[in-house]
């Protein structure tokens, strides 16, 4: 029954569905966004000064570095090199702790100078801000939430890969893990300019 | 089983268990006929909460004052059986149940494209169904905000708005998934030879359906959300205090739920469309334009939300824009009506219970679709905003439309899904019933509402008294009627004679395969050739 018939394509095409509904998702919160940065430009503008730019930038090279060793693992199961397809799936799993570490403390920073959802200091500093820092921590809140569930994907992938579950003519999973990583990496390189860059 | 290996091949699906028993047969089973009817019965016993949360409000108002339930018991009544009737009931309603059940039959394969997935969606819909009717114990008291959620009092209220308002948000995942699974169904799994353009209307509407599932779910998934997040960390995007704005809240709201109501009709729509030709024994007439107008309404519906919030507080531009949109998703709606009609014109008519209600269901949807224009109309929907107009229009649509081709799809199907045939006089008698209690409980709200009653108090002037007393009649009829419908076909599906493979001898692929149908559907998978709905 479910596991007679393969359909690689379909299977694709079942993500490719899936990672649309996803963009959606975040494209409500983009929507609020550009609300409130068309009725606060100025607030919106010194918040974003407020934010880390070196660490936001070094998170924006661990995802695209993430993204080319997940890219590469495909590749390789391909060519049956099925250790080097492991570490390339450990390492990005790796990176992607190291970009929820670097979000950590950023997050602290912030938490430290009472910059929180609902903090006093925060609501004593005008509408713009509230909303702005609102949408900051919700937006790129939801986004490590998506890392996390990616990391547990590619911990799955690698644990079939390990199985031979996963070999170089059955690989469609691994596709879909991979597709679902640059989803998340997406999300980011909107997410970074909006947030730290855009003045 | 005494049965020789040849009669094996003919299992029906009921009989196949895969070696599991009791319960676990139907809970473990990735087979798409299973999973639609698991559907079917969470579905039912959540409408008879539904109801019961509906009776009671017609209840109360029977008279004016206090009469069974002050104004916060009322106000919670209305909310939960608005959540439980629409996110539990009418969006999953058709596509959950026959979809699951027929489309795969329908276009000729054997199962959905991911069977796992599709149980996974049924589990998620009960977690999400869990949530939402835990809200009715739990803690503070039932929701009261009314089933819209609507900022900022929805993160203000003390009541229990977490488990409802979290409730949505996981049978919203539950329904993108369903229809996720469906369009790969749709576009990898249909039997050599079935063409778009060979493709029953059903299966097309659930197309369309799905789409719509996937593209405006998120929306009020990512809203649902954002309330959640005001609710636990207090951060300010709907608070007008802190500088958010509850407008953008109703506008989110509303992208996906105008849409929501093509998720609730198009496959209603779809499913009159197999009842009509096969009881008027003719070809569907018009079989493109109902494709189109399917795909039409589809699309265009995603654009006309603004016509909820048309008090709210929007520019000219924008109201007179969302208007003139409104009136245009009314015409594919109207082709569907003229086709339907049309394919009765000079058929040989057997007046068979599924076309009992595929009749009703045009009668009432007309109804309902026309009194809509008048809400599309500026001005007039200024004066007749938010009354009992308004609950009246929503329910002969939703109700009238949904529901009546609910129990027609239930009574067109019923013979291949349990291989029984029901006792067909005491359905009609349950249509009828059902039907007059129908138009007497919500007909009178379209008076009320123009006369100036306004929805949502538990209270009302004394002028009102008349109609009210007609309409919680009305409910009392129309709930008799149901219950006759229920237990006859409860009782027929154990005990009903046996039905043939075509009782009504309707000509597409699920009229051909056993009933009930084995369990992979098809012994081969068949080669289509004639078009759809041929009748020799
Ligand atoms: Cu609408």
């Amino acid at each position: 029954m479910s596991n007679v018939h393969r359909d690689d394509i379909g299977s694709k095409l079942g993500m490719w569905l899936f990672i649309f509904t996803e963009i959606l998702l975040f494209g409500g919160l983009f929507i609020t966004y550009a609300v409130y940065r068309y009725l606060h430009p100025e607030a919106f503008h010194l918040a974003s000064q407020e934010l880390d730019v070196p660490i936001g930038t070094i998170n924006t090279i661990i995802l695209l570095i993430s993204s080319a060793t997940i890219a590469m693992s495909i590749t390789a199961i391909q060519q049956k090199k099925k250790k080097l397809t492991l570490w390339l799936i450990a390492s990005t799993i790796v990176l992607a702790a190291i970009f929820l570490i670097n979000k950590y403390f950023e997050w602290g920073a912030k938490f430290e100078h009472g910059i929180f959802p609902g903090s006093e200091y925060l609501d004593s500093l005008g509408y713009g801000d509230v909303l702005f820092f609102g949408l900051y921590f919700f937006m790129t809140g939801l986004h490590a939430f998506h890392i996390i569930i990616g990391m547990a994907v590619l911990g799955f992938m690698f644990y079939y890969v390990k199985i031979d579950r996963l070999t170089f003519d059955n690989f469609q999973l691994l596709e879909n893990g991979g597709l679902y990583w640059h989803l998340v990496d997406l999300i980011w390189i909107f997410l970074f300019p909006l947030f730290y860059l855009i003045a | 089983m005494s049965e020789n290996k040849q009669h094996d091949a003919q299992k029906s699906y009921l009989e196949e268990t895969g070696g599991r028993k009791g319960i676990f047969k139907w809970i473990l089973s990735t087979d798409h006929k299973r999973i639609g009817l698991l559907y079917l019965y969470s579905i039912m016993s959540w409408f008879f909460i539904g109801v019961t949360l509906g009776v009671l409000m017609k209840l109360e108002l029977i008279a004016p004052g206090i009469t069974i339930m002050g104004a916060q018991s009322y106000n919670a009544t209305f909310t939960v059986h608005g959540v439980i009737m629409i996110f539990l009931i009418v969006i999953p309603g058709l596509p959950a149940v026959f979809g699951n059940f027929m489309l795969p039959i329908q276009i000729g394969a054997k199962d959905v494209a991911f069977p796992k997935l599709n149980l996974l969606s049924w589990y998620i819909y009960i977690a999400g169904s869990i949530l939402v009717v835990s809200s009715l114990f739990a803690g503070g008291g039932p929701p009261d905000t009314g089933w819209t959620f609507y900022a900022p009092y929805s993160f203000k209220t003390g009541t229990n708005m977490l488990p409802a308002v979290l409730g949505a948000f996981v049978l919203g995942f539950s329904s993108i998934l369903t229809g996720l699974n469906f369009l790969v169904t749709i576009h990898r799994l249909r039997a050599p030879g079935m063409t778009w353009l060979k493709m029953p209307v059903f299966p097309w509407t659930l197309y369309g359906t799905a789409w719509i599932q996937l593209l405006a779910t998120p929306i009020v998934g990512i809203t649902l959300l954002m309330v959640i997040g005001e609710r636990i960390f207090n951060i300010g995007f709907f608070d007008p205090a802190k500088g958010g704005d509850p407008i953008l809240y109703q506008h989110l709201f509303w992208i996906y739920s105008h849409p929501a109501v093509y998720i609730m009709i198009l496959p209603a729509m779809g499913a009159i469309s197999e009842i009509i030709p096969t009881f008027a024994r003719k070809t569907i007439f018009g079989y493109r334009a109902i494709i189109v107008s399917t795909l039409a309404i589809a699309f265009v519906g995603y654009f006309v939300w603004g016509h909820h919030m048309f008090t709210s507080g929007m520019s000219g531009t924008a109201l007179f824009t969302f208007s003139i949109l409104t009136f245009i998703v009314a015409i594919p709606s109207a082709i569907k009506v003229f086709n339907w009609v049309s394919t009765m014109h000079q058929g040989s008519i057997s007046a068979d219970v599924p076309f009992l209600w595929a009749a009703s269901f045009i009668f009432v949807f007309m109804i309902g679709g026309l009194t809509g224009l008048i809400l599309g109309a500026l001005a007039v929907n200024v004066h007749v905003h938010d009354t009992a107009f308004v609950v009246g229009h929503f329910h002969f649509i939703v109700f009238g439309g949904t529901g009546f081709a609910f129990f027609g799809a239930l009574h067109y199907w019923f013979p291949k899904i349990y291989g029984r045939m029901y006792d067909r006089a005491w359905a009609k008698t349950g249509w009828i019933i059902f039907f007059i209690g129908f138009i007497t409980l919500y007909g009178p709200m379209f008076y009320l509402g123009i006369r100036g009653m306004p929805r949502r108090y538990f209270d009302y002037l004394p002028d009102y008294h008349g109609p009210n007393i007609i309409s919680s009649l009305g409910a009392l009829v129309m709930v008799t009627g149901f219950v006759i419908i229920v237990i006859n076909l409860f009782k027929s599906a154990r005990s009903g004679e046996k039905a043939e493979m075509n009782p009504w001898g309707g000509t597409n692929l699920e009229w051909r395969i056993p009933s009930p149908p084995p369990l992979e559907n098809f012994d081969e998978i068949p080669t289509i050739d004639k078009a759809t709905y041929k009748y020799d």
